[in-house]
Formats: structure tokens, sequence, C-alpha cells
């Protein structure tokens, strides 16, 4: 399931969601990403994420799609936060379930790269005395590259 | 009408998200919107630059396709991920 909210993620909730939903699964890793109080800029106050629905959402559905082939998975579920939001806030919920620990780790971990680096999302930091569009670190790109290159498994 | 939505830094250029523009006769493909958009928001040249995508519809389309049956067009420069 892939949802874009609007409104605080409140990840043990939909933790506990999620483990109702595959009560027999073997194995469930969850991964939350926090806004980062600090950046190249400073200080960020509040950091402002767009999306383009609904081709935010169907570019997500097409990881999940090859995370399905690539693992056997039961479940997965994505949260994305979209809007303003403020440090210590959580950005992205994902979480996966197999049979067996690895392939729910790894799925996990293929889908965040994802979500970092070619998710249609268009970010802003805002600090007290600058605004600033960011684009991909390198090492997100190197991260992504991984799952291309047959590094990663 | 037409619906334009702008992403990421091209919002600040354009000063908005999005406007509904008549769009003039002479813009016909994804390409002239690109071209006319910039001398229209004295943009230098942002929008012409390779990395910003246009969609038409909510599907990638390419400078020489033609805007007929447009109702909405997306600029978007790279994606940042999340």
């Amino acid at each position: 399931m892939i949802t874009l909210s609007a409104q605080p993620i409140d990840a043990p909730a939909l933790l506990r969601a999620f483990e109702n939903v595959v009560a027999d699964a073997g194995a469930i890793v969850t991964f939350s990403g926090q806004v980062r109080p600090a950046s190249t800029l400073g200080d960020v106050q509040t950091l402002h994420l767009q999306a383009y629905s609904p081709m935010t959402e169907r570019g997500i559905e097409q990881a999940v799609s090859i995370a399905k082939t690539r693992w056997v998975l039961s479940q997965v579920s994505v949260v994305h936060r979209i809007g303003d939001m403020k440090p210590g806030e959580t950005i992205v919920f994902v979480a996966t379930a197999s049979k067996h620990r690895r392939a729910a780790f790894e799925a996990a971990d293929y889908l965040m790269d994802y979500l970092k680096t070619e998710a249609v999302f268009w970010k802003k930091e805002v600090s007290s005395d600058a605004e600033i569009w960011i684009e991909p670190r390198t090492e997100d790109y190197k991260d992504a590259a991984r799952w291309r290159e047959g590094k990663a498994s | 009408m037409t619906r334009i939505l702008y992403f990421g830094r091209l919002t600040d250029i354009a000063g908005t998200s999005e406007e509904n523009l008549d769009l003039p006769a002479s813009v016909e493909t994804a390409g002239e919107l690109r071209t006319w958009l910039d001398l229209r928001f004295e943009a230098d040249g942002a929008l012409l630059e390779p990395t910003v995508r246009i969609a038409v519809n909510n599907e990638i389309a390419f400078d020489a396709d033609a805007l007929s049956g447009a109702d909405e067009i997306a600029l978007m420069p790279p994606v940042g991920g999340g």
C-alpha cells in the first residue's frame, strides 16, 4: 500500500496496523526516516516536499513491483509525507513482510534507495536565512546504483 | 485553458506552483512551450535545460511532442528524492 500524507506520520501506529495485516508473515522490517535538524545550510527550520500525483505514486508502485519480483514479499507498505514538516518529524515509513528476514531487510533497503533518488519529489530546505532546493547527493545515486550493478542481491 | 504546473525551483521562477493559461497558437509543441515560458519569466534559459522534463497529462513528453489535447502540463526539474 502506498500513501502520500500531508499529515504527520505515526510510525508506531503504522507498524501495528501492518502487523495486523501480516500476522503470519514470519519477518517484518520497518524503516522510518526523520527530517534532519542540520544540513549544509545550517539549522533547518522547515522541510518542504512537493509530489506530483499520480506520477509520484505510480513510480513508487513500480519500485514496489520490482521489489516483489526480486524478493518473496507477502506485503509492502510505503507512507511518504508531503508538504511542510519540522526536524525530527517522520518523513517516510517503509514496511516489508516476508517469510525470512533477509528478503524483508533487502527489499526495505532497495525501496529506500529508490525513494531517496528516483522518486518524484522536490524538496526545499528552509533555514533562518536561506531557502534551497535539494538535489540527490552523489552517495544517494551510488546507493541506488548498487541494485543495478548486481552488487547487492 | 491549460493548467500549467511548476515544480521544485521552477515554482520560484514562475512565482506560483500552478496557473491556467490560454497558450498562444504559435506554441504547438512541448519544446515551443519551454521557449515561450522561458521568455515570459525571463528565466534566462532555466526552462530550456534538458534536465527539466515536461509531462503532458501526467505522461513524460519530448520537446517535439504536440500539445494538442493537453489539459495539464507539468514542468519538472530533476527530482530530489524524499
